[in-house]
């Protein structure tokens, strides 16, 4: 944008963590024209991570989830449109149309449309007491069913699955994991690692079961129980549906952009349109670093991909290159990743699976490539340079304890 | 409400207004503080909020536990007054705090 900048209009598809971290770069960077923050939920910009957690057991209050509070988009001159959808974008008159009738003439586009929960195509699936948790109308909804005592089965073993097991564990309820893999954060982790996980569950309490094959949903209006292959038959106060998530990425096919397991973008997180841009869980953006289209569903690619996108709506051009990492918390552990493992060639462990803190280190050619540590922060946030730098690692180095991996660095970093 | 001061590294003041119950990095970055960015929500996970408390307040504080001292080791640019300014809670007891954003975050 150049000298007319104080007249144009940013016009923000979504106001999750990728759209108001976009708003909030826009103005840090010093942009003085219009910013409009439409979102499809009521709430301005929140915290989705403590959702699964902190907010669900009741520790962390809803004011506390929300980054910009309307006081905070007042202060920064951010328009909020809430409780209204994006319907749709003519890209030809440059204006986004309003599921309210409002039409919106945009100068440049942010789409960060965000993804929304995926649904258990099983009858019943609909039924008032099977949940996703994606926002905080979803945690509001099923903490009136998180009561000591009750019985919550918890369908998928992948994180959101697992921090809520933690919670209604805590809160006293009696509580099943159907898993349908094998093992639990199959998709995120190697088997050591999933066996840990599926040993602290089960020694707090957990029924937890890998390899299950859901047949049916029975009672009505509620779901009542949830039938397996087996024969078994789970009682059920509630259900979580934690099966994963789809990008939303209607709105951008719709008019016509390129859209590949979200919507498709270049390495400055431009779409085709060179007025439109997209990030966050919706975005699928071309990695250097790993060599490959990725679309991550995390806060960290939401956060640094929207600054990205400020930057280059300001004519700053930034190449989006991240590390990914992710993290989840269950019970008293904090289980930290960097990386993206898949494709390693050599495994390498640090402290003692059988303990409550250790390192497993993921090597490529030589190179360490990722690491998931639990109860480890030194060792995550180390990894993490050392990921970054490609470091070629001596495995008895990362085996052994007594070395602190600081010491793997170069003096400088 | 208490007042807290975020000075940039060239001495640049933010001074605000912190609502109780708050963490100080939530209200740095509802305040727009430049370097402040809790990615993880204040979770202690992420180390994106640290700062270096004044030394003068730095032992009037509850001090960091073993995992935020982990994560500390390997923020940017850690020293002996490096915090994670989502693990400090806002009270009435910290009015008047000053804490400095470590250049290498902004």
């Amino acid at each position: 944008m150049s000298e007319s900048a104080a007249t144009q209009t940013i016009v923000i598809v979504g106001a999750g963590q990728a759209g108001g971290e976009t708003a909030s770069e826009l103005r840090k960077q010093g942009f003085t024209g219009r910013i409009v923050l439409v979102g499809e939920e009521t709430h301005v910009p929140y915290r989705r991570p403590p959702l699964s957690k902190a907010y669900l057991s009741g520790t962390a209050t809803e004011e506390s989830l929300y980054i910009l509070p309307p006081a905070g988009l007042e202060k920064a001159r951010i328009e909020f449109i809430g409780g209204v959808r994006a319907e749709r974008i003519d890209r030809a008159t440059k204006q986004l149309h309003l599921s309210d009738g409002r039409v919106l003439d945009y100068d440049k586009l942010v789409l960060a449309t965000g993804g929304r929960a995926r649904v258990l195509s099983l009858p019943g699936a609909e039924r008032a007491n099977v949940f996703p948790l994606r926002s905080i109308a979803d945690v509001q909804a099923m903490r009136t069913h998180c009561l000591d005592g009750k019985s919550a089965v918890i369908i998928g073993g992948g994180f959101i699955g697992l921090e809520v097991a933690a919670v209604a564990i805590k809160l006293g309820m009696k509580v099943t994991v159907l898993e349908g893999l094998p093992r639990v954060l199959a998709r995120v982790t190697v088997p050591e690692v999933s066996t840990f996980f599926e040993r602290i569950h089960r020694e707090a309490g957990v029924d937890l079961r890998t390899g299950v094959q859901i047949t049916a949903f029975e009672g009505e209006p509620l779901v009542t129980h949830v039938l397996l292959g087996d024969g078994s038959r789970i009682a059920a106060d509630f259900i979580l549906a934690g099966i994963g998530q789809v990008p939303n990425v209607e709105l951008a096919q719709q008019a016509g952009l390129a859209v590949d397991n979200g919507i498709v973008v270049d390495e400055y997180s431009r779409t085709a349109d060179p007025d439109i841009y997209a990030a966050g869980d919706c975005a699928n953006h071309p990695n250097e670093f790993y060599g490959c289209r990725l679309r991550l569903e995390s806060v960290q690619n939401a956060m640094e991909q929207g600054r990205v996108v400020a930057a280059g709506l300001l004519g700053k051009a930034q190449v989006y290159n991240v590390v990914p990492w992710f993290w989840s918390d269950q019970y008293d552990l904090k289980l930290q990743m960097v990386g993206l493992s898949a494709g390693f060639d050599r495994m390498v462990l640090r402290g003692d699976l059988n303990a409550r803190a250790f390192a497993a280190f993921y090597l490529k050619d030589g190179r360490l490539i990722a690491a998931d540590t639990v109860g480890r922060p030194q060792d995550f946030m180390f990894a993490k340079k050392l990921v970054a730098m490609r470091a070629v690692v001596d495995p008895q180095v990362l085996a052994d304890e007594a070395v602190p991996l600081k010491s793997l660095l170069p003096a400088a970093a | 409400m208490p007042t807290i001061t975020f000075l940039e590294p060239d001495g640049k003041a933010h001074v605000v207004e912190a609502q109780l119950g708050l963490s100080v990095m939530e209200v740095a970055t509802r305040n727009d503080v430049p370097g402040i960015i809790g990615e993880c929500g204040g979770c202690c996970t992420c180390a994106t909020c640290h700062v270096y408390v004044d030394a003068d307040w730095y032992g009037r504080l509850e001090s960091a536990d073993e995992m935020e001292q982990g994560m500390l080791e390997g923020a940017v640019e850690p020293g002996p007054l490096s915090r994670l300014s989502c693990q400090i809670k806002v009270t009435d007891a910290i009015e008047g705090l000053v804490v400095s954003i470590p250049a290498g975050q902004l």
